[in-house]
């Protein structure tokens, strides 16, 4: 058993691809064969023109710190060995996610690359993470 | 079709924000009480209310929720809902009303809230999306998206902290004016705002509202109804409202928000001008919020909230009058009863009832209401008839 007290995703029908992905360690998005965008977080039809005609595809992983916040204080006891660093970063191919940033405090830039990072957080469930690039 | 004066707001009732729950208060019997004293405020009967726009208590939440909330208090609507675009509900509250009274449907609204801050940790979402892309990485509450905005406002236009601290410290001139702010007993200087514990970079504990119990009702009514109330009618003029995004994260820009079309539908519906505003009143979950606000609704240009804000003063005796109550900074945030401490002070000024703090000659008000991380957003505007 884990001792990993912080909240999981329960992967939907929809989002079962992505996680899986994760846990092999790829970074794979919808691509929307209507539109040709990229979308994340994995939805049931483009967000974009709503074409249901979306494939899975690997990414590349690199992107940009597009804003970030260092949590000193967090509002969720799961959560109390804060600080940590929350980020939005921009991917090469156009989606921002959400995800922690795992830098030193005094590295943080907004603008600097970075690269994704899987972090095994427990046996079964792997979190999209970024470091500087 | 237009809302433009087809309904005014024609009585408030507001309670000073407790920083603990009162031990033998509900929801339901705030609510109660409220409903009385904004009745009796309007010069109404409780006979006369016939539409309840009402936002659901998280201390007290329920399913089909209006007409039992309703029954409490014995009022049997013709138009009746839960209004949930989170801080936004109370000002989407208002031009509903006025909405449905235009339509025939009521005559009379009664748009209330009250809650009770019994939160403690934060819960994870309820949002399944939520739940999943956001809270297994930290990104639970309302802090963290703020934050971000704010770092990435800074990094784009060279905002800096003491602009936005001096948001914080303006507020609370006019929270030491209202006796109802629950935070309104002592100056703030920006030193001190940017000395205050910082939670989240880069916002500063007094940077950030306070949760507090409590809440507030405001009475839409129609031109007939108006005429026959002891208030000053303040008319609603123009409305607008927009949504974008709920995670800030997929939002279309950071520091761009859903405001401007906002403010821009109910500027162009009311037919009037940014500079013809007496005062502002928007909603001030963060001090970074309100710089936004200015911004986007069109007080000033692009990014430049943070020198805006410097070089006003936004007391109510200043050049710029904005959140003459306080803010909720200063006056508390009592779940939705800190969206509605915006219409209520709006509203207050323009009926004249502003004492201390009281805005000279206020004829023309702008609220905003915001929800979740600068996701849903209500522009109002309303107008004293001289």
């Amino acid at each position: 058993m884990s001792d990993y007290i912080k909240p999981l995703p329960k992967p939907s029908p929809t989002s079962r691809p992505y996680w899986e992905a994760a846990r092999r360690h790829e970074l794979q998005l919808q691509h929307c064969g209507g539109c040709g965008g990229y979308i994340y977080y994995p939805r049931p039809r483009c967000p974009h023109c709503m074409s249901d005609n979306l494939k899975w595809e690997r990414v590349s992983g690199r992107g940009k710190l597009y804003s970030y916040t260092i949590v000193r204080r967090a509002s969720t006891r799961s959560f109390a060995d804060a600080p940590y660093v929350l980020a939005i970063v921009e991917l090469d191919e156009g989606p921002r996610l959400t995800t922690n940033l795992i830098a030193a405090q005094e590295q943080l830039k907004i603008g600097m690359p970075v690269t994704v990072h899987f972090d095994d957080v427990t046996p079964e469930h792997t979190l999209v993470k970024f470091k500087p690039a | 079709m237009s809302l433009k004066n087809q309904a005014a707001a024609v009585g408030i009732a507001e309670l000073k924000p407790w920083k603990e729950p009162p031990p033998d208060a509900t929801p339901l019997s705030l609510m109660a009480r409220l409903a009385a004293e904004a009745i009796a405020d309007a010069g109404l009967s409780k006979r006369d209310i016939d539409g309840f726009l009402v936002g659901m208590p998280t201390a007290d939440p329920g399913f089909i929720y209006p007409a039992s909330a309703a029954e409490v208090l014995g009022i049997n609507p013709r138009m009746l809902n839960v209004v949930d675009i989170g801080g936004a509900s109370p000002a989407g509250m208002i031009w509903r009303a006025a909405a449905a009274i235009q339509a025939g449907m009521c005559s009379a609204v009664l748009c209330i809230v009250a809650d009770l801050n019994r939160m403690g940790d934060q819960k994870v979402p309820v949002i399944s999306v939520q739940r999943e892309f956001e809270a297994p990485y930290g990104n639970i509450g309302a802090n963290c998206g703020y934050a971000m905005i704010a770092h990435r406002h800074m990094y784009e236009y060279g905002t800096t902290a003491r602009q936005m601290a001096k948001v914080a410290v303006d507020q609370r001139k006019n929270a030491l004016k209202n006796p109802l702010a629950a935070f309104g007993d002592k100056a703030l200087t920006i030193d001190d705002v940017l000395n205050s514990r910082m939670i989240v970079d880069p916002l500063h504990l007094f940077e950030i509202v306070s949760p507090c119990s409590g809440g507030s009702a405001v009475i839409i009514a129609s031109p007939e109804v108006a005429k026959r109330t002891k208030n000053t009618p303040v008319w609603l003029l123009g409305a607008g409202e927009y949504s974008n995004h709920s995670s800030i994260t997929y939002a279309p820009s950071l520091t761009e928000s859903p405001i401007k079309p906002a403010a821009d539908t109910a500027f162009k519906m009311a037919g009037v001008e940014r500079t013809d505003v007496d005062l502002v009143c928007p909603y001030d979950c963060y001090t970074i919020t309100v710089l936004v606000t200015l911004e986007d609704a069109g007080f000033c240009k692009k990014g430049q909230g943070g020198p805006f804000a410097a070089e006003h003063d936004l007391s109510y005796a200043g050049d710029f009058p904005c959140n003459t109550h306080g803010g909720q900074l200063s006056f508390g945030q009592p779940g939705l009863g800190g969206g509605m401490s915006h219409v209520v002070e709006g509203i207050r000024q323009l009926m004249g009832r502003g004492e201390g703090r009281q805005v000279k000659d206020a004829a023309l008000a702008y609220v905003n209401g915001n929800g979740g991380i600068m996701s849903e957003q209500v522009s109002l505007i309303f107008e004293r008839r001289s």
